[in-house]
């Protein structure tokens, strides 16, 4: 790692840096208060907070707003990180996206679909990056986080690390920092069936950070995204080694397993499909969660 | 949320899509009476939300009163997979010319809904796209645009339809579309939609899954889903009031864990050393001792259930939170059964120390614990 002369040019990150200034829509909630206390202590730059009927309060010292639109008025804003409950959450995600803010990151779980069908389609309008639903954030090791996941089991390095699930993440993060494998960027894409970014969009931010040597894959059972990653990959010849993990061998059909998209229909979605057709692009599929940084390593 | 065939029929016919004439019933009495209102001969379903239900001799054929009778006894005294037959769908049967298929569900590639149309239906869609292919019409929704009549009239088109025929079957694709978008739907489908002798089109089963996170949305549903608790575990069900994510599976091991992408690993890892996990629970992010305590009771209380599992990984849940609550439930409920926990992440040393002043040994590896869950379940627990 000393190979990379400057600490400040070194891991720019994905999405987010250290001067990516944003604010917290549902500032004022438990969630909301919590994460930004954690965030501000990384160092995130958390300019304000939105919380409508709180205006002109405080949380963190960080000052409280009703609007999205008062916020930016008396701040500099790039994004938003949306701890707004489920039923409320399309309201201000669209509200953050007509005033113009580019990066969302959507913490909420439990976003009806239609909902979530209506943000991106809005998002894509606007040229607009999504992070989420259900997601646990980005962070950049060492230099930023929009996000939940807790930062001490990360440690700066060249992994990128992109996911569909939270806790899943955090397993693989803290084997492989134990293992002196640092990460550049940590994305979750939201357990939800609609997201913003997905695997293909992830992995071609990843081709073009100088920081990202290889890139740590976690998908799960439902849907086919991980079938048409690695289509991409093959297709791509994808220049940075994969190594994936793919949750829910053992999930039976029809049951939603806890994550909204967590889900065999018929024989859709199995975790046999992806595994297999990662494989067949050259992805290395781990069969543990320890055995990613052993792949790593080869 | 999946609805009963009876009330997507009923969505149906509100939207003016045509249905085959029909009512519910709950007693062979009440079918009797509707069955003297309806046109012979006619069809009679058990109304029950699992699959397969045709092949398990729940859909009956009656061309007399008499007959009705006979089959309405008959599947009010039945059991489809366990599930006793509650109520049934007395209708008339429709003369078949054709069985199609149209549905609409979402597209995560694309982000939007899709409709799915074929000239052939009455089995599975992935049953048609396996074996007629050719036949499978996707059509993308735009979802600012929504479907149009004149998409409708393109997918009829493509189906081979043409004339007043493409019109009318137009229409009920866009109707259903409606149905879609005002029901949140996540699957609704026509499956078959029939071409009667006449040329006319009837949707002669229906099937609409409700988006659960849109439930808010509509009350009435919820209520329904709280109070058909029949379907369900009584694990899930207390699972779903405590708001922890349930599934049961087949195995002997009972698992609780934290985020949903963990106890799936969790689930895979017990099944790779050559063990059977007896259930899937997520407690989510932040459990308090309390939830803690609720998931543990919920997993011992199912008599499959030989030895368990917890495996944590603090994030924003914290470790000791969980010991907590893990004493808390052996305060309140009798624990024979042994268990093995793995607790890492934040607080992790006053977890520990929680748990081990008891007597209670904690684990550091997912692997490790998992390899030991699954050889204390060869033994039959202790």
């Amino acid at each position: 790692m000393s190979k990379y002369p400057e600490k400040e040019a070194y891991n720019l990150g994905i999405i987010i840096d250290k001067n990516t200034h944003a604010i917290v829509q549902g500032i004022t909630g438990a969630q909301g208060s919590f994460h930004t206390r954690l965030m501000l202590e990384y160092g995130t730059k958390i300019v304000a907070g939105v919380t409508p009927g709180k205006g002109g309060t405080k949380v963190c010292n960080i000052p409280v707003y009703d609007t999205v639109e008062e916020a930016q008025e008396n701040h500099p804003v790039d994004a938003s990180i949306i701890f707004v409950p489920a039923p409320f959450a399309a309201d201000a995600a669209l509200e953050a996206l007509e005033n113009g803010i580019k990066i969302l990151v959507i913490i909420t779980e439990h976003i009806p679909i239609k909902d979530s069908i209506e943000i991106m389609e809005y998002a894509k309008r606007v040229n607009a990056t999504i992070i989420g639903p259900n997601t646990p954030g980005i962070i950049t090791p060492g230099k930023s986080k929009l996000g939940i996941m807790p930062a001490h089991i990360f440690k700066p390095g060249n992994i990128g690390m992109v996911s569909r699930s939270g806790t899943l993440t955090y397993e693989i993060a803290s084997s492989l920092t134990r293992k002196n494998l640092g990460q550049s960027t940590c994305l979750g894409l939201g357990g939800d069936p609609i997201t913003g970014l997905n695997f293909i969009d992830t992995l071609k931010m990843f081709e073009n950070d100088s920081q990202t040597r290889a890139i740590v894959l976690i998908g799960e059972i439902g849907g086919n995204l991980e079938e048409l990653t690695a289509e991409y990959i093959a297709r791509e010849k994808y220049p940075k080694p994969i190594v994936a993990f793919i949750a829910g061998r053992s999930a039976p059909p029809g049951k939603r397993m806890g994550h909204a998209g967590a889900i065999v229909m018929g024989k859709a979605g199995t975790a046999e499909s992806k595994i297999k057709a990662l494989k067949e692009a050259g992805v290395k599929v781990a069969e543990k969660p320890s055995d990613v940084a052993k792949l790593l390593r080869i | 949320m999946k609805l009963f065939e009876y009330e997507a029929k009923n969505i149906l016919s509100a939207y003016g899509i045509p249905t085959p004439k029909g009512e519910l019933a709950t007693s062979v009495d009440q079918a009797r009476k509707i069955a003297e209102k309806l046109r012979p001969p006619l069809v009679v379903k058990a109304q029950v939300l699992v699959a397969g239900r045709g092949k398990a001799g729940g859909i009956l054929f009656a061309d007399s009163l008499a007959k009705v009778k006979k089959v309405a006894e008959k599947l009010l005294k039945m059991e489809i997979k366990g599930i006793p037959v509650k109520s049934i769908w007395i209708e008339e049967k429709i003369e078949i010319k054709k069985e199609l298929y149209f549905g609409i569900t979402t597209d995560r590639l694309n982000k939007s809904y899709v409709a799915i149309a074929s000239s052939i239906g009455g089995m599975d869609i992935e049953e048609i796209a396996e074996k007629h292919p050719e036949k499978i019409i996707k059509f993308l929704i735009n979802p600012k645009m929504g479907l149009r009549s004149f998409h409708a009239r393109q997918i009829a088109r493509k189906m081979g339809y043409e004339g007043s025929q493409l019109n009318a079957i137009g229409k009920i694709f866009e109707r259903l579309y409606k149905i879609n978008i005002d029901y949140d739907a996540e699957l609704i489908e026509m499956n078959p939609i029939v071409e009667t002798a006449e040329g006319k089109f009837v949707a002669a089963d229906a099937r609409i899954i409700i988006d659960d996170n849109a439930l808010f949305r509509h009350p009435q549903y919820k209520k329904r889903f709280f109070e058909s608790e029949s379907e369900l575990f009584p694990q899930e069900i207390e699972a779903m009031k405590n708001n922890l994510a349930y599934v049961k599976l087949e195995g002997n091991i009972g698992v609780i864990g934290n985020g949903a992408g963990l106890v799936m690993a969790t689930l895979d890892t017990i099944q790779l050393y050559g063990g059977k996990p007896a259930n899937f629970l997520d407690v989510g992010g932040g459990a308090s001792a309390e939830k803690i305590a609720a998931a543990l009771k919920i997993v011992l209380s199912d008599p499959d259930v030989k030895t368990l599992f917890i495996n944590i990984l603090g994030g924003i849940t914290r470790c000791d939170e969980v010991a907590k609550g893990i004493l808390e439930a052996k305060k309140k409920i009798e624990v024979t059964k042994p268990m093995v926990i793995r607790l890492v992440g934040t607080n992790e040393e006053e977890g520990k120390r929680i748990l081990t002043e008891v007597g209670i040994p904690v684990l550091d590896s997912m692997e490790e614990a998992a390899e030991k869950v699954v050889e204390i379940s060869r033994k039959g627990g202790l």
